[in-house]
């Protein structure tokens, strides 16, 4: 790991809250979106959907749809290949469902047409023949052996034998003899929890339009958080060279981990192929939920020792995820997360992932920490109460620190915990009084992040300005960070720097805007690109000035002499040295590009008040704070966002956002009535309190700041639920017939 | 599909009674445009009774107040008048979708989009109102408790539209509450709803009660029983306690992802006992 590369330093511009590049854009309707993008000639494509949980596909008869006039094309899964590499035929039979239907939304055909109601019309007229097969949407049911098999022969070696052929892998993470740690605790709670799979629930749902030219060369346009990557998997689907395929990802109206793969574009690209035209398709609310990512949906037993002065002597997990209807390493996060807030001697964690027929999990914010998080903080909280302790004096006294042993593996370098929780135990909320009935909740939280490829091109404009070009895709405000971070090393004001988000053609391959990599990761090559191209500059005046470059440096926006020995020459600010750059060797930029390592972990705390109804189990969230290390502010406005953002998505995730499969396997609630997340008036303020802790491994200290914030509210909510209501609830969501029941019984 | 902007309601019963296909009629829309989108409906003939002269009026009638089938709830909760009458039935009419929805709906559309959810319906029912009623065979009024057939059903013949509902005179010291259960505040589902309407006597005892409870049965439940117990009490908790029995013991409601059918009782008679409070402080009532 490069964890050298912080300075300590004064900053001039990050930390400011400088006016955001899109705001014009989003207000004024401007921006265009993924259903904005148009070519001429362009069809309107549609997908046919499974009506079924489980069906064995018998037969699918098009020619009536491809006979309907308007109608340009019809595909079904025999237009594709079948690609050689498992993840990516996983990718693919998801979009096109081959030979199956494994749950109730899955793709099997599609069409392209004229208009949009000659598409409906033609989904009308294919036929398919289904045999509806036993099926299964419980992770406790589907991990039972007998119970209907959703894919055979997925189960990896390290799968004990005599499981459901749906458990397909297994993982192990800890360190210690858990036995020895429980046998010197004065309490051990064991319990089992569950948690709904939720949907990451972004504004706007999938769009693309692909253009597929005669010469087997293609665009495609379309809402993402990863362009590169939606390359990668397409051109594989295609059978496309990477060159061939450009992909322009579009302004994007959220993602939060779930649009950073495909469903609609391979099949786009796959119709207009087969049209000879561009083809647009936009998913509506509906297949939104049906058939793109949702969290996965989790069982979970935890058992955790305590002595009576709170100290924790021992931990164990026994995780079972199901990501849907395909494998999925999710529950390997969870597992690995459960425990990193605190120092144990001996921790173990175990889980499972089960294929259910549900569609297939896509990432959301930290997958699979605020599942395993809430279950092993719940313990915490309970045993907490058992001692009459101070829950975050015992989170203190347990708390991962520098040097610590993670529950992972790896030892801890510098990191955030102690410093949030004492900032959250010394915080006016934490000492407010609570009115009779109410009850208060913390958890702690805690992410990996990521660092990750990362490449970065920056150009200086003869008038002085800059261009940044990246390939990250800006779902949290990376432009104005991007540019504030360019600023801030070149020495020059904000407004002069214009940062842009370029296609796969343009510039060298980014990983996906996900693992709350980009402020982090694009940042430090945005960083380093400035100092390159401040090496030129610094070359440039050296040239001018008749003195040798290393006897040149940048200060202050402007290359200076380096000491009294190099000369007495005026500064030449960038400006001036842009003006002039034709004359005194072309152009000047800079680029960098990195593999980043370092990111820093990442932990939160949050502290919330509730009051229950006892008379109609409903929740109200009175008060809320939450305190994160954000290694650096860049912008702190934006920062906040995602604290905010993530403690409102893992309230609705607490209290009432659900998953709801009928006995007949179809997902009930595929839109946002019945899918609740929170509206505004169901929510007071959230409080934030950004700290500081460098993140040694930037050159700014910046830590990535996405994630972790959705991790803490399950439990938060759970707990201060929970001494609301005088009793330990262990599911989510905690809707209020959930709540009603276990406050009477009845039900 | 055509669409037709009817002038009179004659001509839009006419139209609808003549069509062998798919009708429906346009109010506010904001049940049928969402149905048309998501392709639940494919009507074959639209009528909008929007365009109607006078069914966009509140008129003061025999000391109460007719309601034309096209005003939007937004332009009712701004009628000072029904509101002071009638402060329960606008409330539940003004909980309806979003400000934007509440530009647009109406209290007639409500009742008619047939669902046991509807928020205005219980009101209504509970102010004893009435609607007026125009068909291929001429106009006739029909309380409104006898409009809902079933969820989706009304009880309307081929060709009839409701052209106003009227809400009666009523007494000094009377008044009325609505309160619907939703897991969210705003943009929601009622999952149970109860209506109360009291008249009070002088010394704040309740002399005549309605209630009516929503999203409990396929229709909307009048709790006759249930409102007797109140009559001659001041709404003391033993009275509430019994009350809100009585009001679970004519609930029938669905098990469904909204809400369990306990929890669908038992939220009724919560809520019944709470509007109960509400109403009776309304009236001037003690509490
Ligand atoms: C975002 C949103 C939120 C909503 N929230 C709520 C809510 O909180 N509570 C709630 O109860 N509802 C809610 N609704 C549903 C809807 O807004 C209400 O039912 C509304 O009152 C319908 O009135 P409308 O005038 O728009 O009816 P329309 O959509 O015009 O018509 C509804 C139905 O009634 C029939 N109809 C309309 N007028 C007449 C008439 N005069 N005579 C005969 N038949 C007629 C139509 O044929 C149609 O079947 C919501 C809808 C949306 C879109």
């Amino acid at each position: 790991m490069s964890l050298d590369e912080y300075t300590r330093r004064e900053f001039k511009q990050v930390g400011t809250r400088v006016r955001r590049p899109d705001g014009v854009d989003k207000v004024t309707g401007r921006a265009m979106y993924g259903a904005d993008a148009t070519a001429p000639g362009m069809l309107t494509g549609r997908i046919l959907r499974s009506p079924h949980a489980h069906a064995r596909i018998r037969s699918i008869a098009t020619s009536a749809a491809e006979a309907l006039p308007g109608v340009k094309a019809v595909i079904t899964s025999a237009d594709l290949s079948v690609p050689e590499d498992e993840f990516i035929r996983d990718v693919q039979d998801n979009c096109m469902a081959r030979g199956k239907a494994l749950y109730d939304g899955h793709a099997v055909a599609a069409v392209a047409a004229t208009d949009a109601a000659t598409a409906r019309a033609a989904l009308k007229l294919i036929k398919v023949d289904y045999e509806p097969l036993p099926h299964v949407t419980d992770v406790d049911v589907a991990i039972r052996p007998g119970a209907p098999v959703v894919q055979e022969g997925r189960a990896l070696e390290n799968v004990p034998a005599g499981m459901s052929a749906n458990v397909t892998s297994h993982s192990e993470f800890g360190h210690g003899t858990p036995a020895e740690g429980f046998a010197r605790a004065d309490k051990i709670i064991e319990r089992s929890f569950r948690t709904a799979a939720t949907h990451q629930g972004y504004i706007e749902p999938h769009a693309c339009l692909a253009s597929y030219a005669a010469d087997g060369k293609a665009d495609l346009w379309c809402c993402t958080q990863g362009q590169f990557f939606v390359r990668t998997l397409c051109s594989a689907i295609m059978g496309m060279e990477a060159s061939q395929l450009r992909v322009t990802a579009s302004e994007i109206g959220g993602g939060f981990g779930g649009k950073t793969t495909v469903f609609i574009e391979p099949v786009a690209l796959a119709l207009s192929r087969k049209a000879g035209r561009p083809v647009k398709i936009v998913m509506t609310r509906d297949e939104v939920f049906r058939a793109t990512g949702p969290t996965v949906s989790t069982s979970m037993d935890i058992k955790i020792g305590m002595t009576s002065d709170g100290r924790i002597t021992a931990g164990e997990a026994h995780l079972r995820y199901s990501g849907g209807a395909f494998p999925c390493g999710t529950v390997d996060m969870g597992g690995q997360a459960a425990f990193a807030a605190y120092d144990l001697e001996h921790v173990r964690t175990f889980g499972w992932n089960v294929l259910t027929n549900r569609p297939k999990e896509a990432a959301y914010r930290a997958p699979g920490a605020p599942q395993a998080i809430y279950a092993v903080e719940s313990v915490i909280d309970e045993l907490c109460q058992h001692f009459g302790l101070d829950p975050i004096d015992v989170r203190l006294k347990n708390a991962a620190k520098k040097g610590t042993k993670s529950s992972y593996g790896p030892t801890f370098p510098d990191i955030g915990l102690v410093a949030t929780l004492e900032a959250a135990k010394k915080h006016p909320h934490y000492s407010a009084p609570l009115k009779d009935g109410q009850g208060r909740g913390i958890s702690c939280g805690f992410w990996f992040n990521f660092g990750g490829n990362s490449c970065v091109s920056l150009n200086v404009n003869t008038d002085g300005t800059i261009g940044v070009t990246e390939g990250n895709p800006d779902i949290g405000g990376s432009r104005a960070s991007i540019s504030l971070m360019a600023a801030e090393e070149l020495g020059i004001p904000y407004d002069r720097v214009r940062t842009i988000v370029a296609d796969t053609s343009s510039l060298g391959y980014n990983d996906v805007t996900d693992g709350s990599r980009v402020t982090f990761a694009v940042g430090l090559a945005t960083i380093k690109a400035a100092r390159a191209a401040i090496r030129l500059m610094c070359e440039r005046a050296a040239k001018i000035w008749g003195i040798d470059a290393e006897a040149v440096e940048w200060k202050d926006g402007a290359a200076v002499p380096a000491g009294p020995n190099a000369g007495k020459f005026p500064p030449m600010s960038l400006a001036e040295i842009a003006a002039v750059s034709f004359e005194t060797g072309g152009p000047i930029a800079g680029h960098h590009e990195v593999n980043v390592d370092g990111a820093g972990v990442s932990f939160g705390v949050h502290i919330v008040d509730v009051e229950v109804d006892k008379e109609t189990g409903a929740t109200k969230v009175l008060r809320y704070t939450v305190f994160q290390d954000a290694g650096k502010a860049v912008h702190p406005s934006y920062v906040e966002g995602q604290m905010q953002g993530g403690a409102v998505q893992g309230i609705g995730w607490a209290l009432n956002e659900e998953y709801i499969y009928g006995a007949d396997g179809r997902l009930q609630n595929p839109g946002f009535l019945d899918y609740r997340v929170p509206v505004a008036s169901d929510l007071p303020m959230i409080d934030t309190v950004i700290l500081e802790i460098p993140n040694p491994g930037h050159p700014y200290g910046v830590r990535g700041v996405g994630e972790t914030g959705i991790v803490p509210p399950l439990a938060a909510l759970s707990n201060a639920v929970s001494r609301s209501a005088g009793i330990r609830l262990c599911e989510l969501p905690m809707s209020p017939p959930r709540v009603l029941k276990a406050l009477t019984g009845a039900g | 599909m055509r669409y037709v902007a009817a002038k009179t309601a004659k001509e839009a019963a006419g139209l609808l009674a003549a069509e062998p296909g798919v009708t429906r009629v346009l109010a506010g829309g904001t049940d049928v445009l969402v149905q048309l989108k998501s392709g639940m409906v494919e009507p074959d003939l639209i009528v909008d009774i929007k365009t109607i002269p006078g069914l966009g009026e509140i008129t003061a009638e025999d000391g109460g107040f007719r309601i034309g089938a096209a005003v939007a709830n937004a332009v009712l909760g701004e009628h000072a008048g029904v509101v002071a009458l009638w402060p329960g039935v606008v409330e539940g009419a003004n909980l309806i979708g979003s400000t934007q929805v509440q530009g647009r709906c109406t209290m007639a559309g409500n009742l008619c989009n047939g669902s046991p959810a509807g928020d205005a319906v219980p009101g209504l029912v509970a102010a004893n109102a009435v609607a007026r009623i125009a068909g291929p065979e001429g106009t006739r009024d029909c309380p409104v408790a006898e409009i809902p057939a079933g969820p989706g059903k009304t009880t309307l013949k081929k060709g009839e539209i409701i052209t106003s509902i009227y809400l009666p005179a009523r007494p000094e010291r009377a008044s009325d509450a609505y309160l619907r259960f939703i897991p969210r505040t705003e943009m929601d589902i009622a999952v149970a709803s109860a209506a109360v309407s009291l008249e009070l006597n002088a010394d704040g005892t309740v002399k005549a009660a309605r209630v009516a409870l929503g999203a409990v049965a396929p229709t909307v439940v009048v709790a006759d029983a249930a409102a007797r117990i109140l009559v001659g009490t001041t709404l003391d908790g033993d009275t509430l306690a019994s009350f809100a029995k009585a009001c679970e013991a004519v609930c029938n409601p669905i098990d469904d992802k909204r809400g369990t059918i306990a929890f669908r009782t038992r939220t009724a008679g919560t809520l019944a006992k709470r509007a109960a409070l509400i109403a009776h402080a309304r009236a001037g009532g003690s509490k």
